[in-house]
This record gives C-alpha cells, structure tokens and sequence, in this order.
C-alpha cells in the first residue's frame, strides 16, 4: 500500500478496480493546518482526466500493471507498434497514450509498456535519447550569457528551449521524464 | 562536458533574491532591529500537530526559530530579526521545499496590527512602484491592505461557518481549496482573528476570547506569512503544548519533548508580538514565478 508520503507525478494507483496514474501532484498545506495533497488523476483505461484531493493519513493500492520489454516496430494507420522479443508478441498504442513520448520513440528502441489485463496503456522510455536539431535560428555572436535560451525543432518534430549555441544540425540529448534539453552530443 | 544549464539559467532570479535579501536586511537595521541568530538544532520544537520536525538525532531541526527569538525578546531584546533557514518533513510542492528560508521578527510593545502596518511598510521598501504583475494581472500594494477576518472569508465563500467546518474536520481543506485562491488578487488581504482552536502561540483577543490575534498574510492566492500577538501565559501555552503532543501521539508521531526553558522565561515575555515570512515565496512572487524550485539553487531533487 501507498501512503500519501508516496504520491507524485506518475505514480500509478488503483482507484475502483482501474488503473490511474498521477498526472499533476501538489502538496499544499494552510497555515499551520492539515496537508493536503492535491491530484489529477488520469484513468489509464478510459484517458479521463479528475481532481482528487487527498489527507494525510489516507492509503492507497498500487495499480495491477506489467511492466514488460519490448522494442519499438514501426506506426501504421492504427498506432504505434511494438514487439515482445522473446514471445513475437505484439502491442499496439495509440498517439493519445503516448503523448509526447511520440517524439523520442526512435526505430528498434528498447522501451517498457505497461499492460493492464494484456492490453498496453503505457509507456516508459529510456530516459535519454539523442534526436538531431532540424530548425535553429543562427546563434548571435556575441550572445554568451549563460542561461539564455532559444527555441529548436527536432527532426521528430518536437520543440523545446535550448542554449543559444545549438545549432541546426546538431546532435541533443533530451531527458524523456521531463522533455527538457541535458547537453550537445558529440559525434 | 558543459555546464549545469538549468543552474546557469536561474541566474536572474538568484540575483534578485540576493537583492530582496539585502533590502529586507537594510529595512530592519534602518528600523533598530538587530539581527540575531539561534540554533538550528534544538532538543525539541514547539509541538504542532501538523507540522513535523526533520530528526537530527538525538535532536531535531527547528521548524522554525520561534522559541530561542522569544526567549530574546523575555531577556528584553525588544526588536530583533533573523533570516535562516527551516526544515519541515515531507513537506514538497510547487510552493513547498522541505528546507527553506525563514523571516522572522518580533517586537515588544505592540500587536498583531502593528505588524501588518510593518508589512505594508516592508513591501513598500521592497518594491518602491507599489504594484507588481503577477500572470498578467496587476496587485496593488499601496497601504492599507484588505484585512479580511475567517469568519467573514468563511461567509464570502463557503456553506460553513469556520465552527462548523471545525466540527467537520473540514476548516484546512475550505481553507486551502476554497478561500486561499481568492485572497489578495487585487491587493494584498491579511487573514484575521482565526477560531481559537487555531491559535497555536498566540494571544486570544481580549473582549472575543473565541478568536485569537492571529493573521496570515496572502498576496495573489499565495500565502506568505503567520503572525501572532504573542502569548504570554505560561500556564496556558503548556496546556497548548500538551493538547498538541496529545494529538501527535493519538496520530502515532514521535513525541517531542516540551521546550522546559522557553515555558519557564514565558513569564517575563513582554506584551509583543511576531511574524514568520517565507522568504521563498516573497521572491517567487517579486520575479513573477510559479514555482518554488525557480528562485533556490538546488532542490532536494537536484541534489
């Protein structure tokens, strides 16, 4: 079991026999009163979004998931298809269960899905993956003050804030948990 | 490899939270508060029910320096001021780091309203254009600000009276969700005279002994500070110690030993009163940011 002291972004529960995992977590506390913590659930079966606030003292069951390896295949008109290597199982996703995790799914990578009674609902990446800078605007010489930043677009089509120095063509790593930029890759 | 560049990008806000440090530093020397220092470790905190001190054993961390800045004003410091940092467990969110940084003062001879004007006076210091933009919508802090007693708030926009949301276990959650959003979106409001039960370490207002000096301080849904007319009764502060130890140990927390030494000075505590601000979100709101993790160096998670 859970206790409120677990709770966060991503941690997946048990709620009425179905799986929901933690898409937005906040502590809050009034004053000198009682903490809250405050949820938004999503149910991984169904995708609906609700608010939950919960008290300390409350406990929870951990969702019933398989976490299983498997390797990315290729999309097709019915999703993203991904394959057991040891059985040639496999399992389709669809683009709202990805999310943005879309854009750093590479060919053949080695990922986690996640079944619930055999049927993928989610996803877990490496958590760094290099994807190449296919839009830049050119860096302004002159513009060394570290922490600015600028916006890119990735060969998959994902846009993030970068520092100045990036460069199209250039190869990135990104940190898949938070989408953020980590550092240039030397090639 | 290169350098850290979530780190080299809070640079702004580090640098306005080293400015707003200094100037709430200038702001109280200009005001003959002396800046004292107390420990951080301590044998034990004033208990509270809902707030968990960090073991450092066979001690703890102080939630807060309360205790050693009123043992001062007992010895006669009559103004006195400290920055420091606090520790509470488990306590992580968008506006909450388990280690963060205290303001604290005190003064002799006043009460809870003294203090807001000090407040107002403070704010004005820190941001001489009176007004700051906070997601696009503008707060004005020329004084005076909305004072805003519980009881009212609690009319304005609950079903319950802060009685009845006692009784029901429900005056933190009506607090938090339902209240806390709508105060100082305009202006500043300072939250007063809450229900005796909430009084912790403060005075009861003489004449409604129902409600006690007490006020919060919220500027745009944020809460920034709690502050007390002190009080100054020793008999009736233990029996508050032990109704609150009573109540962490009916919740299976680890009992903490009563500050013996601060309830025997309590005695020649002058009429005074105090103030704890959250230097954190003073800045978070200053520079216009929505979390907490913006305006320190590192988070426990970067650690």
């Amino acid at each position: 079991m859970y206790s409120c002291a677990d709770l966060k972004k991503g941690l997946k529960l048990m709620i009425d026999g179905e799986p929901h995992v933690i898409a937005a977590f906040d502590f809050t506390k009034p004053g000198k009163g009682q903490a809250l913590y405050k949820c938004k659930l999503r149910n991984m079966i169904t995708g609906s979004l609700f608010d939950r606030t919960y008290r300390s003292g409350e406990s929870f069951e951990p969702a019933a998931l398989e976490d299983r390896e498997m390797q990315y295949l290729y999309q097709d008109e019915s999703g993203y298809v991904f394959m057991d290597n040891k059985n040639y199982e496999q399992v389709t996703l669809d683009e709202a269960t990805l999310g943005d995790d879309k854009f750093f799914l590479r060919d053949n990578m080695d990922v986690k899905i996640l079944l619930f009674n055999g049927r993928g609902i989610g996803i877990t990446l490496p958590n760094f993956v290099n994807l190449r800078v296919t839009e830049a605007d050119p860096w302004v010489k002159g513009d060394t003050a570290a922490g600015n930043n600028k916006p890119v677009t990735t060969e998959s089509g994902y846009t993030l804030a970068v520092p100045p120095f990036v460069e199209a063509g250039d190869l990135i790593q990104i940190d898949t948990r938070t989408g953020d930029y980590v550092t240039r890759v030397k090639e | 490899m290169e350098p850290n560049w979530a780190l080299a990008r809070k640079r702004r806000n580090l640098e306005e939270r080293a400015r707003i440090m200094q100037s709430i530093r200038a702001f109280f020397i200009d005001r003959n508060y002396l800046e004292v220092e107390t420990p951080h470790r301590l044998p034990g905190n004033a208990p509270e029910q809902h707030i968990d001190p960090v073991p450092s054993p066979p001690w703890f961390l102080h939630t807060s320096p309360e205790l050693g800045m009123k043992r001062l004003l007992a010895a006669g410091y009559e103004r006195i001021f400290q920055i420091c940092r606090c520790w509470r467990q488990g306590e992580r969110g968008r506006r909450h780091l388990p280690e963060y940084t205290m303001l604290e003062w005190y003064r002799a001879g006043c009460d809870y309203r003294s203090l807001m004007e000090e407040c107002e006076d403070l704010f004005c210091a820190l941001v001489p254009g009176r007004s700051l933009t906070l997601e696009g919508r503008a707060v004005d802090l020329s004084p005076p600000w909305e004072r805003l007693t519980v009881a009212e708030a609690f009319s304005r926009h609950s079903d319950l009276t802060p009685q009845q949301a006692l009784a029901a276990g429900r005056f933190d959650e009506i607090i938090a969700l339902q209240i806390e959003p709508w105060l100082g979106r305009r202006r500043p409001t300072f939250l007063t005279e809450y229900p005796s039960a909430c009084a912790a370490l403060a005075r009861l207002k003489p004449g409604n002994t129902e409600v006690a000096e007490r006020f919060e301080l919220y500027v745009a849904g944020v809460e920034l500070a709690n502050a007390f007319s002190e009080l100054t009764d020793p008999a009736e502060q233990r029996r508050r110690f032990e109704k609150d130890e009573g109540a962490r140990r009916a919740a299976g927390k680890p009992s903490v030993p009563l500050p013996e030494k601060f309830l025997a000075e309590l005695e020649t505590l002058p009429a005074a009163a105090g103030i704890a601000l959250g230097i954190d979100r003073l800045v978070m709101l200053l520079c216009d940011l929505q979390t907490i993790d913006e305006v320190v160096a590192f988070t426990p998670e970067d650690l």
